[in-house]
């Protein structure tokens, strides 16, 4: 047994990558999905966005690029079609210039889908630099920050816009994130203004957001691809996070056997020496 | 045909860096120095149209009086920073540090206090009995309440330095370490959720936009 541990730990490890990479491709190829109970955080914001009525308007914060794609872009998405959906006016804008692409790309396609019109039903306000600037000042006027939209017309020719002028006329604040201005936005919009915010982002920065839920900081937490599946189950949109679940949860297993075995390899070696 | 192209640079970049994997490689080095030459260009470009065209030098063209001279206080203070490079005068650098310094520090500051600290404090004064409808109910959250009161209160005194960590300081301060590492495990697993899903998404990628296996 103990040969056999001792074996174990001076496998190549290249074959653990190529164990890891065909545990993420067989789930997908022979199409294995599992069942899934949304956890009560994403459930939370879900009802938080169900529960606003027509018109009310939702601004998105784009605060991750390409790097995070996979488990936040998602979350994009299904958030849009839940408030296109309601008829919920959407403000888009970003504090990573790397993301406003991906931000555009989804605003624009899922608006298509639900037949929605640009400046009536949703509007893209594009990236300003200075994080902490930008966020108290649009809690005093959004436009002396963005005094125009992304493709340079004046928010105020914007029918949506007329009347939105401070945190006071967005219902609430929906923050996806890849670091820390999730933050920035619960501690100037939400400190300062007493805004309403949800915050969704990878599985990295989401472990940090617990404490601001359970000080009712933020009305929602979506975190990481599990968060993102939730929520396309909430909205009955499965895509991309729901489908990525089981390679995700077989992955899990493996990584918990391997740590295991690691550790029983490593008694082993031990008590040789 | 556009689309198809780049699904196929997108895919060869991907395979080249996944080849690293198996070992060090002239496709893994090609990757990385597009990678870091993009990004480099990117920021190049960023900061110009950004921060210096439109806050430097468009806000000078377009303002006047006060709101057009206070502008040369930052201007100066830029080429300030870059005197970094000149070493018999690169101490002026400092002062332009010292300004950034403090400016975060005063934003930081309040922003921590009001954002995070008070309100952090606030929501551990919690009941220690939660009435409910249901016995078992009431008591699972009490309990949920309790954990979160000692938790904090132990993990606080694991950060008391001023005293040897020995009798009932040594007890509380052991049972703060037991609550910081379930927070580091607890990170831990979303750390690895979270690598793990960047990989999903890109072999989602290879098998269905690239290859249209799935």
């Amino acid at each position: 047994m103990r040969k056999y541990f001792e074996k174990l730990a001076q496998i190549d490890r290249r074959i653990i990558y190529l164990i890891l990479f065909l545990t993420v491709l067989l789930p997908y190829l022979f199409k294995i999905s599992l069942p899934m109970k949304p956890l009560p955080e994403v459930v939370q914001a879900y009802k938080e966005i169900d529960q606003l009525p027509p018109g009310s308007v939702v601004m998105i914060s784009i605060d991750y690029d390409a790097a995070s794609m996979p488990e936040v872009q998602p979350m994009l998405y299904a958030i849009l079609r839940h408030c296109f959906s309601k008829n919920l006016k959407v403000v888009m804008l970003g504090h990573w210039p790397l993301g406003i692409p991906l931000g555009v790309t989804a605003l624009n396609e899922v608006a298509k889908e639900y037949h929605k019109k640009y400046g009536v039903d949703y509007v893209f306000l594009g990236f300003r630099p200075g994080l902490a600037a930008v966020i108290i000042n649009m809690g005093k006027e959004i436009r002396s920050v963005f005094a125009e939209d992304y493709w340079g017309t004046p928010l105020d020719s914007l029918p949506m816009m007329r009347n939105v002028h401070t945190y006071d006329d967005i219902a609430v604040i929906v923050g996806l994130e890849a670091g820390s201005v999730g933050d920035a936005w619960v501690q100037y919009a939400q400190a300062r203004y007493n805004a309403k915010i949800i915050l969704g982002g990878t599985a990295v920065v989401a472990p940090d957001w617990y404490p601001y839920l359970q000080s009712h900081q933020i009305v929602g937490l979506i975190g990481g691809l599990r968060g993102a599946a939730d929520y396309e189950n909430l909205v009955h949109h499965k895509a991309l996070a729901y489908y990525g679940m089981t390679p995700q949860a077989a992955v899990h297993i493996l990584i918990v056997i391997f740590i295991i075995l690691g550790n029983l390899g490593y008694i082993a070696l031990r008590r040789r020496k | 045909m556009a689309q198809v192209f780049w699904t196929w640079v997108a895919a060869f970049l991907t395979l080249a860096i996944f080849s690293f994997l198996y070992k060090d490689n002239p496709f893994y080095k090609f990757a990385e120095h597009i990678y870091v030459g993009s990004s480099a260009a990117f920021w190049l470009v960023y900061l110009w149209y950004f921060d210096i065209k439109p806050k430097l030098i468009d806000a000078w063209r377009m303002n006047t009086g006060l709101e057009k001279y206070i502008l040369i206080i930052p201007a100066i203070l830029s080429v300030f920073i870059l005197l970094r490079f000149i070493r018999p005068i690169a101490w002026i650098s400092r002062w332009a540090i010292a300004f950034t310094v403090g400016m975060a520090a005063g934003l930081g500051i309040t922003a921590n206090l009001q954002g995070f600290l008070v309100p952090q404090i606030q929501a551990t004064f919690l009941p220690v009995w939660v009435p409910s409808h249901n016995f078992w109910h009431s008591l699972g959250l009490s309990v949920n309440n309790w954990i979160l009161v000692i938790g904090t209160v132990v993990t606080i005194f694991y950060f008391y330095f001023s005293k040897e960590h020995k009798g009932t300081l040594g007890a509380l301060s052991r049972a703060g370490i037991v609550f910081i590492m379930i927070a580091f495990g607890a990170s831990f697993g979303y750390t690895v959720m979270a690598r793990i899903s960047l990989l999903i998404g890109r072999v989602y990628f290879l098998i269905h936009n690239w290859l249209h296996i799935v």
